[in-house]
């Protein structure tokens, strides 16, 4: 007797919770020969909605973390990403990756994190100063998490891309609602799922499904969303996100390149300056 | 007046706990979009009676509250102002003084909220003190102890001497339901309360989880039904704590449009014991205004 192979449902995940979409919509994704991979969810305006709600109620706890211990659940994620390589490499093959470039995408992404784990308890050290003003105050600058950032992950580029577009912004502390691939969604439904088995809080990560062309708009509008990161392409949805992010002056981010380095933790970052009131020490001379 | 009379609790019903629950996911499928929805969200608003009940309360933390409750959200126009503040006794003077003149009422907790842990004595004092400051609604809560024991002459004699030191103030029973266990004992105290002259039923001081909840107002909500049926005489209902969503909000009129009928549907007969809904509302509002998703931030916190 044949075994009638067991099919995964890919769902979206909010707030440490993987529902369907609330719409009931999905679209199907067909491999290489145009045979049904899967069914996946189309997300729409209200599972957005529902995500912010979810990253908004995360970014307290998740901010207030030491960066060290945020570096020691990226590092997490990395370890749980390691551990599933053959699952991650099975479906980028499934969706038309060559095997070779396949296992090179994930140990990339995999390494990635850990790059990124280690400079959560750093990145403060680099972009803080100490800044000589005329009076008697010592005044220093230091980056804060923005809040709740929304991303829209590259297009052609299944995990890796959501893996270098995320990994920066909660290594900084912010909480994010990041929409996949709609090409190639499987391993950004996977990579949910190592986040979940990885001591990330419910509601740091929430990942959507579904198109820009539809979402875009709305992650740009949102009046609780910080910080829009963008790896689309699509000239209109730009400039049309760029005109609605000033409904509450959002960091926007455009992104044509997927590399790393500290300068993405900045992007999600505010300087927040202070001015403390120090004893003048003597004529001429500055406390600090 | 006529004789009031504890009720004969050998007739009441016995509340089917399941079919209660499933009546309340029935309602909870029910849909309300577009117009519907921003009238429904308008009349939440107009229901909500804005608390601060807490240790740390001041003049200034309460008439900046008064102030939110007659201007919900100037940048919205046509909304209306919620139907009363909450306050403890020692602020209502300040309270009526900042509402002058905005038809907002001003509704005082007394007899020792939340416990209600004290002597007869005290509690009309502190109920005379309210009203003499002005306060428009009292909000006693019953002794939960006294209740449990079965001992409910007790919590029937204390119901209606308040309401006799309420005078023309309406009165509202607080039965703190997380504190009676079961539904069956939320029914009886209920039918005690509403026999001894309570004006509006409560669930809760806000103060103990759970607080309000749907299967527990709606076992409140037909206890109202079936006195109205027996005696002809209209009982609000207000549930507190708890509820802070549009949505939960909405969930509430439907439930109250379904059990008690259109006559029940204004702020004379039903309220909201509420602090964080109002701003959800508000935001909701915006957001059908505007088809913007809002945040809290730009809402003015009380």
């Amino acid at each position: 007797m044949t075994r009638l192979e067991v099919l995964k449902t890919y769902k979206i995940y909010i707030g440490g919770q993987f529902p369907r979409t609330e719409s009931g919509r999905y679209y199907t994704l067909t491999g290489k020969d145009s045979t049904p991979l899967a069914n996946v969810c189309l997300s729409s305006r209200k599972d957005f909605r529902n995500a912010v709600v979810a990253a908004r109620a995360a970014f307290a706890g998740w901010s207030s973390r030491p960066g060290f211990n945020r570096g020691q659940i990226l590092y997490r994620i990395a370890e749980m990403l390691e551990g599933r390589k053959e699952q991650f490499v099975a479906e980028l093959i499934l969706q038309g990756a060559a095997p070779k470039a396949a296992l090179e995408e994930v140990m990339t992404a995999t390494d990635r994190l850990v790059y990124y784990a280690g400079w959560c308890d750093k990145y403060q050290a680099l972009f803080s100063s100490v800044n000589p003003v005329a009076s008697s105050h010592f005044n220093f600058s230091v980056p804060e998490a923005t809040g709740v950032v929304a991303i829209i992950a590259p297009e052609s580029n299944s995990l890796l891309g959501l893996v270098t577009a995320l990994a920066p912004v909660i290594a900084g502390g912010n909480t994010c609602v990041a929409l996949a691939s709609t090409s190639m969604p499987l391993c950004a439904v996977t990579f949910a799922e190592v986040v979940h088995a990885s001591d990330v809080p419910a509601g740091v990560v929430n990942i959507l499904t579904g198109t820009s062309k539809e979402l875009h708009s709305h992650f740009a509008s949102h009046m609780d969303v910080n910080a829009l990161i963008c790896y689309g392409t699509d000239k209109t949805e730009i400039t049309r996100m760029k005109e609605l992010a000033s409904l509450n002056v959002k960091r926007i981010f455009v992104h044509t390149k997927e590399d790393q380095g500290p300068y993405h933790i900045l992007q999600a970052q505010e300087i927040k300056t202070t001015w403390h009131p120090i004893e003048q020490i003597g004529p001429g001379k500055a406390g600090y | 007046m006529a004789q009031l009379q504890i009720p004969d609790f050998r007739k009441s019903t016995i509340v089917d706990q399941v079919g209660i629950e499933e009546r309340v996911s029935r309602f909870n499928t029910r849909s309300i979009k577009k117009e519907s929805k921003v009238k429904g969200l308008k009349l939440v608003l107009s229901m909500i009676d804005l608390t601060t009940l807490e240790g740390k309360d001041t003049e200034g933390k309460v008439k900046q509250m008064c102030y939110k409750a007659a201007h919900p959200h100037d940048a919205l126009s046509g909304l209306p102002t919620v139907a009363a503040v909450c306050v403890y006794p020692t602020m209502v003077g300040t309270a009526k003084q900042a509402l002058a003149g905005t038809g907002v009422k001003v509704a005082s907790v007394s007899t020792a909220f939340p416990s209600g842990q004290s002597t007869r004595q005290v509690k009309l004092l502190d109920t005379k003190f309210a009203v003499e400051h002005g306060a428009d609604e009292i909000d006693m809560v019953i002794s939960r102890g006294e209740f449990l024991k079965g001992n409910y002459a007790f919590v029937f004699d204390e119901i209606a001497a308040i309401k006799e030191a309420c005078g023309t103030a309406r009165l509202k029973v607080i039965f703190e339901t997380g504190e009676l266990s079961t539904l069956d004992n939320v029914r009886r105290a209920s039918e005690l309360a509403m026999h001894a002259g309570a004006d509006f039923i409560k669930t809760s001081t806000g103060k103990i989880s759970p607080a309000a909840t749907m299967p527990v107002t709606l076992v409140m909500l037909e206890a109202i039904r079936d006195f109205y049926y027996a005696t002809g005489k209209m009982v609000g209902m207000k549930p507190a704590g708890g509820i802070s969503t549009a949505k939960s909000g909405l969930q509430y009129l439907v439930m109250l449009h379904e059990t008690l009928g259109a006559d029940w549907l204004t702020n004379k007969w039903f309220r909201f014991g509420a602090s964080s809904l109002a701003n959800d509302v508000l935001m909701q509002l915006v957001k059908e205004k505007t088809g913007v998703y809002q945040s809290k931030e730009y809402f003015s916190a009380d």
